[in-house]
């Protein structure tokens, strides 16, 4: 896999409005951010899987900010996959979102730029 | 064996300028200001000095700006970009060659105007990480914030927790005439402050201020007959885990790692410190970098500092210029805790002395909780 692009790669995904991790071949293991080769392993066998959106909120903050700038949250969301990402919840209050709040992945824009953002998942919901 | 050459070389000179504000002054201006001063502290002479480790914060080829300078063709370089713990590693690497004999004195030196010059935090050119930056994170605080919401998440740290950090630190400040912010500082100021990142407020963060420092290390059969009493380097180790919050383990720093590592070279442990200068970027560094030098259990550094504990008159004497938080804080603070540090053993520290400090802990930080490191430094008679 030695043409891997994995940024410009990641990139056109989230264009096409796709979430897609990395996972080796070899060793089973997901990968993310997205990278050459596992880390750790330095296994190069990655291949572009779609994970399945499901995660949990690691650790998170509210960026508090000056009026009219609204304050957000920026949340670490560690996925059913494995991997910890970085994001925000959005829908809720960003003083609402708690750690261990089940959260579900989609492709947004932030400020125009593609990026994976998080919804909670409603209790019981699907 | 430790592979570190055990006081076997020594801080004999040391010296800040503009600690705090200096206008009108370039960081250049500064680090030479801060480095003709400790070499003047030492009894040496500036062409005594044949090695270098410079750094400015926003120059990449500092390694030889700063020789250019000072008009020094130094024998040997050396600009470890590890943002705050650079200066550690520096003295390392010194303490290394040194004993090695590829140099005989070396200068570690560094000088920030960001204060004066750029009215707040210097923006390096730091190349984006796309993977945390479409989600404008406020760095470094939110990445520290992060740290400290889950450490109070699986341990039950409170934010009054942190706070006791801010105040000792403040009250430490109150006795070091250098330190910026002297003002008084309660529980209630800081828990009532503007958040800044949740659960840290302004309070929590460091202070921007401008400040140079720099440190002359020689070996020790010269150290002794140099003009202060040198202050011997029994360790040196860092490790680095991670670089971005994204992929860091955020409740235990590699201090956990190196500290031990660290106390393994010097022949000590924790309790053996007369004194611990940590790099407080923010209020959960110390909590955390306490629980991994072994001062209490995981978790439990948050109850370690309560009640004043680290405050003047309490049961550990951390920080005692009033570290990153109240005393000065130019971008990259670790050579101020190296200083202070090194006047604690020298005895030279007024008022905030700790009577008779034989062993003093130097440890630096830098990125978002992404390099540690740690010296310790002892009087003559650790040796």
């Amino acid at each position: 896999m030695s043409d891997l692009r994995p940024d410009e790669e990641f990139e056109a995904f989230l264009k096409d409005g796709r979430f897609m991790i990395q996972r080796s071949r070899s060793t089973g293991g997901f990968v993310y951010y997205p990278r050459v080769a596992e880390p750790g392993s330095g296994a190069q066998d990655l291949e572009w899987v779609q994970p399945s959106g499901e995660g949990v909120v690691y650790s998170a903050t509210v960026v508090r900010n000056k009026l009219p700038t609204p304050d957000y949250n920026v949340a670490l969301v560690e996925l059913a996959e494995g991997p910890r990402v970085m994001s925000r919840v959005v829908g809720i209050d960003p003083g609402a979102v708690k750690i261990g709040l089940r959260v579900r992945a989609r492709v947004d824009a932030i400020d125009g730029t593609p990026a994976v953002v998080f919804d909670p998942v409603q209790e019981g919901g699907a | 064996m430790s592979g570190f050459p055990r006081g076997r070389t020594a801080v004999v000179g040391a010296a800040t300028f503009g600690m705090g504000e200096a206008p009108g002054h370039t960081s250049m201006e500064m680090l030479a200001k801060a480095s003709l001063a400790a070499i003047e502290d030492a009894g040496l002479k500036l062409g005594d000095i044949d090695a270098v480790f410079s750094t400015l914060q926003q120059d990449p080829l500092c390694a030889m700006t700063a020789p250019d300078y000072l008009g020094i063709r130094p024998k040997l370089v050396e600009t470890t970009r590890t943002g705050g713990s650079s200066f550690q590693i520096q003295a390392m690497w010194a303490a290394l060659a040194l004993d090695a004999g590829l140099c005989d004195a070396v200068l570690i030196c560094y000088g920030s105007n960001q204060r004066s010059a750029a009215g707040g935090l210097m923006r390096t050119s730091i190349t984006p990480f796309p993977y945390e930056s479409v989600y404008q994170p406020r760095n470094p605080p939110s990445s520290y914030a992060l740290a400290a919401a889950r450490h109070m998440h699986e341990y039950g740290t409170t934010r009054e927790h942190l706070a006791e950090v801010a105040v000792a630190a403040r009250k430490w400040a109150q006795l070091n005439p250098e330190a910026f912010d002297r003002r008084p500082l309660t529980i209630e100021d800081c828990l009532s402050a503007r958040m800044v990142s949740d659960p840290l407020t302004v309070r929590d963060c460091c202070l921007v201020t401008d400040g140079a420092a720099a440190v002359v290390m020689t070996r020790a059969d010269r150290a002794r007959d140099l003009k202060q009493p040198p202050a011997y380097m029994l360790a040196g180790a860092q490790a680095t885990w991670h670089r971005h919050i994204l992929t860091a383990d955020l409740t235990t720093t590699s201090v956990a790692e190196c500290g031990p590592r660290a106390f393994a070279q010097a022949g000590i442990g924790p309790q053996d410190l007369d004194v611990v200068e940590l790099y407080d970027a923010f209020t959960i560094n110390t909590i955390l970098v306490l629980e991994d030098l072994g001062f209490c259990p995981k978790g439990e550094g948050g109850r370690f500092v309560s009640g004043g504990a680290i405050a003047p008159g309490g049961r550990l004497a951390v920080n005692t210029n009033g570290g990153g938080l109240s005393c000065v804080h130019p971008g990259m603070y670790g050579l101020f805790t190296m200083i202070e540090a090194v006047r604690q053993i020298r005895g030279d520290c007024g008022e905030r002395q700790i009577a008779g400090a034989k062993l003093a802990l130097s440890h630096g930080n830098g990125g978002v909780l992404s390099s540690q490191a740690v010296t310790i430094f002892g009087a003559q008679e650790t040796l």
